[in-house]
């Protein structure tokens, strides 16, 4: 570690390593940090140490990553792992902490490439132990080649809840159903990015044969479901719904949910980078330009934190920011810089071909927006239900941050990670106002616990 | 709560302390799978209601997988590699005040 770098990126996934691939290319001192252990962000996630055992069940789309993984290990780029980084500012000084100990650094240009989380299913019951995440289930396969106490039933849409789905039959898991919650109307209104999406035909035939491979399995489907509510005494038990205008309960040990992944955008909001509303998928994400930058000077941000477009486009991203770095630094003429970008905006054009289609096919469900229920919690950390968020709006707290004085929600550990977006959603749909007019949380270091004896022996390092 | 899919012989274990007791883990897993496919159901108690908590993200978003590792509150066991000899605990509400040195 030293006190200045020419660049430092934020995560190991396929866009960060990408990014300092080619920043070391051209010379650029490069460090880049990833709070996990394992290299490869969440796609490529433990790929160095897979089992193989489990060679088939990861999938070719997995194991892509290989090269990548291969060319960043070679690249001459420093590499620390398990490093949390707890501050950021404008001035480009970095707070991390590595082994207990905090340091500050200082970087030329901050490279952000944070990824994505999955959107939080706020319905009644998701507290529960043997409630969890879809991909974190498949975080557990991929690291610790480890799968749900079965029975598992699945409840939710989109590509990723496909992806987990099918790694869980190739397992040999027991599903109890598979509680889809895509919507009939969502099929029609994705029908007109469809042509475009006909382009990039390997995707759809990835998603036909993974819909193809569920439906031969031995568990029941339940189409377009809604009102999913999860119950048990102390640990998950059953999961009802309706699906067709029938109500349904299904026993399970284990329940993963999945609405979508959502950019993780904690870094800029940190910073407090401008950030504009997606209104398709309901999320936030940094206004960037076409080369990352954000709105804050020598900041960038590559791949799913900066709009969900899928682990290719992040990988071209992330060398689409490191040129302009590069250029930026001097490395580059702008001659040079067009030159060797004009083939990674062609292929990141070809990438995002088949989002539209899928952010209209697997829009967020409603109970994912809006609980129906007072009594469903939705900050899990202070424990605060829709009903409090509500009860609140109607004695004048409007926006998420007095929301956050009346109730505490977003106060607790997870600092809104989990609550942010339905809480703005709820405040939205009570004062019946479009959700982005009502703000959103803001975001304070330190972003992840550090103690007090660790900041106030933080080296400078010079 | 978790099933591990493949048993190797030659696999290196170590031990750990979960509340008390001494369990034989795999080297390399993170405490908080190493604790759930132990049997242990769950990691935390709630701050307010004492309600039972488990991992839902396992990729250090959640917060739910907070335990105490070693005498340090807190911590987010998804992200944390089991050690030989480490102490693992449940965080039972607020946490205390770390088991820190002060130097």
């Amino acid at each position: 570690m030293k006190n200045l770098y020419d660049l430092i990126i934020i995560g190991t996934g396929p866009a960060g390593m990408a990014a300092a691939v080619t920043a070391r290319n051209f010379g650029l001192s490069t460090l880049v940090v990833d709070e996990q252990r394992d290299l490869g962000g969440q796609i490529y996630h433990s790929l160095e140490n897979a089992r193989p055992e489990n060679t088939f069940a990861l999938g070719t789309d997995y194991f892509y990553g290989e090269s990548l993984i291969r060319s960043f290990r070679k690249s001459g780029a420093e590499y620390l792992p398990e490093t949390m980084v707890w501050n950021l500012d404008e001035n480009h000084n970095i707070g991390i902490l590595r082994e207990g100990k905090a340091y500050q650094l200082k970087t030329k240009h901050l490279l952000i490439a944070a990824g994505a989380m999955e959107r939080p299913v706020p319905i009644p019951g998701w507290t529960l132990p043997g409630v969890m995440g879809a991909a974190a289930a498949d975080i557990l396969f991929k690291v610790n080649d480890m799968v749900p106490e079965e029975p598992v039933v699945l409840a939710g849409s989109g590509p990723l809840f496909l992806l987990v789905a099918c790694r869980l039959i190739d397992n040999g898991v027991k599903i109890a159903a598979m509680v889809d919650t895509t919507r009939f109307g969502s099929y029609l209104k994705s029908l007109p990015y469809f042509p475009q999406a006909l382009r990039v035909a390997s995707y759809l035939g990835k998603g036909l044969s993974m819909r193809w491979k569920i439906q031969k399995g031995d568990f029941p489907i339940f189409q377009s479901a809604d009102n999913l509510a999860i119950y048990g005494a102390d640990s998950a038990e059953e999961i009802h719904f309706t699906s067709l205008g029938r109500k349904r309960k299904i026993h399970a040990k284990s329940f993963l949910l999945h609405d979508g992944v959502v950019p993780n955008i904690q870094f800029t909001r940190l910073l407090e980078c401008e950030h504009q509303w997606y209104e398709r998928q309901r999320y936030w994400k940094p206004v960037l330009d076409d080369w990352g930058n954000t709105s804050v000077n020598g900041v960038s941000v590559a791949g799913d934190c900066g709009g969900i477009w899928g682990a290719k486009a992040a990988e071209h991203a992330g060398r689409l920011a490191a040129i302009d770095i590069v250029y930026k630094q001097g490395g580059l003429s702008a001659e040079e810089k067009i030159l060797a970008a004009d083939p990674l905006i062609k292929k990141l054009g070809r990438e995002k071909l088949i989002r539209p289609f899928l952010d209209q096919l697997f829009p967020p469900s409603c109970h994912a927006l809006v609980p129906s229920s007072d009594e469903t919690l939705v900050c899990r950390c202070e424990e605060i239900t829709a009903g409090q968020i509500r009860e609140a709006v109607s004695l004048g707290a409007i926006s998420p941050g007095q929301v956050k004085s009346y109730t505490r929600c977003g106060m607790g550990p997870c600092q809104s990670r989990m609550c942010g977006l339905p809480l703005a959603e709820i405040i939205a749909d009570s004062r019946q106002v479009p959700t982005p007019t009502v703000g959103h949380l803001k975001i304070r270091p330190p972003l992840k616990p550090i103690t007090i004896g660790q900041l106030a022996d933080l080296e400078l390092l010079k | 709560m978790l099933k591990r899919l493949h048993i190797d012989q030659q696999q290196k274990m170590l031990k750990i302390e979960f509340e008390g007791k001494t369990l034989e883990v795999r080297a390399g897993e993170t405490v908080a799978a190493a604790i759930l496919e132990a049997g242990a159901e769950y990691t935390r108690t709630t701050a307010i209601s004492g309600a039972h908590r488990a991992p839902y993200c396992q990729m250090g978003i959640c917060f739910e997988c907070l335990m105490e590792i070693d005498g340090v509150p807190n911590r987010q066991a998804c992200m944390v590699e089991v050690q030989e000899g480490m102490k693992v605990n449940r965080q039972y509400g607020v946490r205390g005040l770390a088991d820190e040195k002060l130097v």
